[in-house]
């Protein structure tokens, strides 16, 4: 009885928004709900994991990940990169951090009509740029045009498939009580770099978006452990939402330190002033690794002769209290829940 | 790159102070049998408490309440009726982007969007000001707030808009709502933590009346976790002194007076009047109003809206259920209310306390609010790189 009753809940919590909110693509709460009760619910086979960046499945003998991820980044061009540099990076970090190797991409255009053809020619040679930084190969895509007002400019589409060593264990059920976690630096840096190239919201800034690969960095993580329980990269939803999303598959605790987190200086200022919690603004070049405590230091000293992972730090532990939980000692001593963002924060990020 | 782990480099922030003022909180209520009761009126506060995870170092028989100080939440269901009827007719309806998702009588504003109409989440006033020059469409902005935001809206009406500009004013006037609260048989407040922004505008000495009126002391406030503390620390001295008067804790910024510019602009375009506030009562002078002589940019005016046709669209929905009002009378806690974390959820909200990131149900569903979960000393390694982090260009 308590069952059915949870599952009409559930039908009329789905229900109650009769329309797309743009808050259901914002990699919170709603944008959870909507996965898994409409899309995982009608698409994913059930011996299927849902929540990781990529799924991993076995062919012959091999091991492969693949990933796919849209990209409608606005504006196109923002510090520090564009949506093409975007859309390369973020598809093979989604790769690297299911302990993959990047191997081949497809790519999608969808134009809109006028859309200037200098800029698609910079967006494309920034994408080769990243490709070749990667060492990855566009091999296929397909292109679109559709009516002007029909799309913004320019949206693109990344698929990247990969391959998965077969002593690499890494999913977002695995972390452990006593594992720690770890970051390869400053947080928040890409969304408030976006919203600064936001004309609407004048303020100025030297923020650069993090934007890069981090397959290398992830090998070599992967060369010096094979205790990497789990590990995230920090996009939209930010460092909260990929705690929380262990933390809740590994039914575990996580406990984190404020005074570890790096932030930049002017980030932790701007996110102040626009009422912003770091812990939920998005990040393009930063993953979170669980690792078990043993382990922890090589891993981090690794991370830290890399040029993603110059300011590693470990931030926080896997605890057995709490379960789904994850709780941040602040600064000054007080204790609070870090929760996943719950509506749209700004859309159009990444 | 100048980087700097976490906060501790911040004056306002210290950690070894806020030990301090911890232990200092501690032994003040210690001295009191039957502790104190302290309310703040003001949802950057609450914000602060819970974001800074105050509470869990506050002494268990210091209780701090919130009360009624978030202007959205405050916003009676008609006035954001009112807001999605013009949006719904062709108006784009600027507002901020805490009023863009709270639930009216049938539908928010976000909702209001995704069927279509123009309604635009803006920072400031001048942004919409700006938007009504770009359009020949009529720009309505949805303007809320406290007296704080009130002098910007203010600003923008004494700045010769646009001709298709009009205001849709939701603002609200603090002082009167202390006075109902401090008046309701229910109150338990031992002394009031006034909001240091409203206070940098009004002047402190504002409070006097109301202290000799209520023979309850009042302590203006900052929002940076060493100034709430501070104010706590000194509020609760009052207490127990039984030293009725105000004190300022906020000197950086507020002064007696106030800012006397801010308040012939603010009283220039507005005069207060009674009104609604959503859950807690008719509040005598509790809302802000335009002046007759701006009515030719008062939406009230401009436009005939009639809410009725906005009503037969469908029934409400669960708001019949919920305590925001308890909550912000501060008779309740937001844990008190059986839809909290149920049918109403950040994603999901019923009320508008669960929708505005000033509300305390939204504050506390996402902070966690009176989850204590201890002071265990942390287990991590200890950090390396600190030094790394102090040094420009590491």
């Amino acid at each position: 009885m308590k069952q059915q009753t949870a599952i009409l809940h559930e039908k009329a919590t789905l229900l109650r928004q009769k329309q797309v909110l743009l808050g259901h693509g914002s990699g919170g709460k709603l944008m959870h709900e909507l996965i898994e009760k409409v899309f995982a619910a009608h698409l994913l086979p059930p011996d299927m994991e849902m929540l990781n960046d990529s799924s991993v499945f076995c062919v012959g003998e091999s091991r492969l990940a693949i990933t796919t991820d849209s990209y409608v980044v606005d504006p196109l061009f923002f510090p520090g990169g564009d949506i093409g540099k975007l859309a390369v990076n973020g598809t093979i970090n989604d790769l690297a951090v299911s302990g993959a190797r990047p191997l081949f991409m497809a790519a999608a255009f969808i134009l809109e009509e006028g859309f200037a053809m200098d800029d698609l020619c910079r967006i494309t040679l920034s994408m080769r740029e990243a490709c070749d930084q990667a060492g990855i190969s566009i091999v296929t895509g397909d292109t679109k045009v559709v009516n002007r007002g029909k799309c913004d400019k320019v949206f693109i589409n990344t698929t990247g498939i990969g391959i998965v060593d077969n002593a690499v264990k890494i999913s977002s059920e695995l972390a452990k009580p006593g594992d720690l976690v770890l970051i390869n630096g400053d947080i928040a840096a890409h969304g408030m770099a976006i919203l600064s190239a936001r004309e609407e919201l004048e303020f100025e800034s030297s923020i650069v978006s993090d934007t890069a690969a981090l397959d290398l960095l992830v090998k070599d993580m992967l060369s010096v452990s094979n205790e990497i329980h789990c590990m995230r990269d920090l996009t939209r939803g930010g460092l909260s939402s990929a705690l929380n999303e262990i933390a809740s598959c590994s039914k575990v605790g996580i406990r984190i330190f404020e005074d570890r987190i790096p932030i930049q200086d002017q980030v932790r200022g701007w996110c102040d002033v626009l009422g912003f919690d770091p812990l939920h603004v998005a990040n393009e070049g930063k993953l979170i690794a669980i690792v078990m405590r043993d382990h922890a230091e090589a891993v981090l000293s690794n991370m830290k002769s890399n040029a993603q992972g110059r300011q590693s730090a470990i931030i926080g532990e896997v605890i057995s209290e709490h379960p789904g939980r994850v709780i941040m000692k602040t600064n000054v001593g007080g204790h609070r829940i870090v929760d996943m963002l719950s509506g749209e924060q700004l859309p159009r990020i990444c | 790159m100048n980087l700097n782990a976490g906060f501790s480099r911040l004056e306002f922030r210290d950690p070894e102070r806020a030990r301090a003022l911890r232990d200092k909180l501690a032994g003040l209520v210690n001295e009191i049998d039957d502790g104190v009761t302290i309310m703040h009126v003001c949802g950057s506060h609450e914000q602060s408490i819970a974001k800074f995870g105050l509470r869990s170092m506050l002494p268990e028989r210091l209780n701090v309440i919130m009360g009624p100080g978030c202007p959205v939440c405050v916003t009676d269901l008609p006035e954001i009726d009112e807001a999605v009827l013009l949006a719904q007719n062709g108006a784009t309806v600027a507002t901020f982007g805490d009023m863009f998702a709270v639930p009216g009588s049938i539908k928010s504003l976000a909702e209001a969007k995704a069927q279509g109409a123009d309604v635009r989440v803006v920072y400031s006033p001048q942004e919409a000001l700006r938007l009504a020059l770009e359009t020949d469409k009529e720009v309505v902005f949805f303007a809320s707030g406290f007296e704080t935001t009130a002098v910007a809206t203010a600003a923008a009406i004494l700045s010769k808009p646009a001709g298709n500009f009009s205001v849709l004013s939701a603002h609200k006037y603090i002082p009167p709502v202390m006075e109902i609260i401090a008046e309701m048989p229910e109150t338990r407040v031992q002394g009031f933590l006034a909001a240091g922004h409203a206070a940098t505008i009004t002047g402190w000495k504002l409070f006097e009346r109301f202290v000799e009126r209520h023979r309850i002391p009042v302590v203006v406030g900052g929002f940076e976790p060493l100034d709430i503390l501070v104010a706590l620390v000194k509020l609760t001295e009052l207490v127990c002194d039984g030293n009725l008067s105000v004190f300022n804790a906020y000197p950086r910024c507020c002064t007696e007076n106030g800012n006397l510019n801010a308040q012939k602009l603010l009283w220039e375009v507005f005069q207060s009047e009674g009104g609604t506030w959503r859950g807690i009562a008719h509040v005598p002078n509790g809302n802000l109003r335009l002046r007759g002589k701006y009515s030719f940019l008062d939406a009230h005016e401009r436009f005939d809206m009639d809410l009725t046709s906005l009503l037969e669209e469908s029934a409400p929905r669960l708001t019949q259920d919920c305590i925001c009002g308890n909550i912000m009378a501060g008779i309740k806690t937001p844990s008190d209310c059986p839809l909290f974390g149920n049918e109403c959820k950040p994603q999901n909200p019923v009320g508008a306390c669960m929708v505005s990131s000033e509300g305390a149900c939204k504050i506390w569903h996402e902070y966690g609010g009176h989850v204590i979960f201890g002071d265990e000393p942390g287990s991590i390694p200890e950090s390396k790189q600190a030094d790394c982090f102090t040094k420009p260009g590491c």
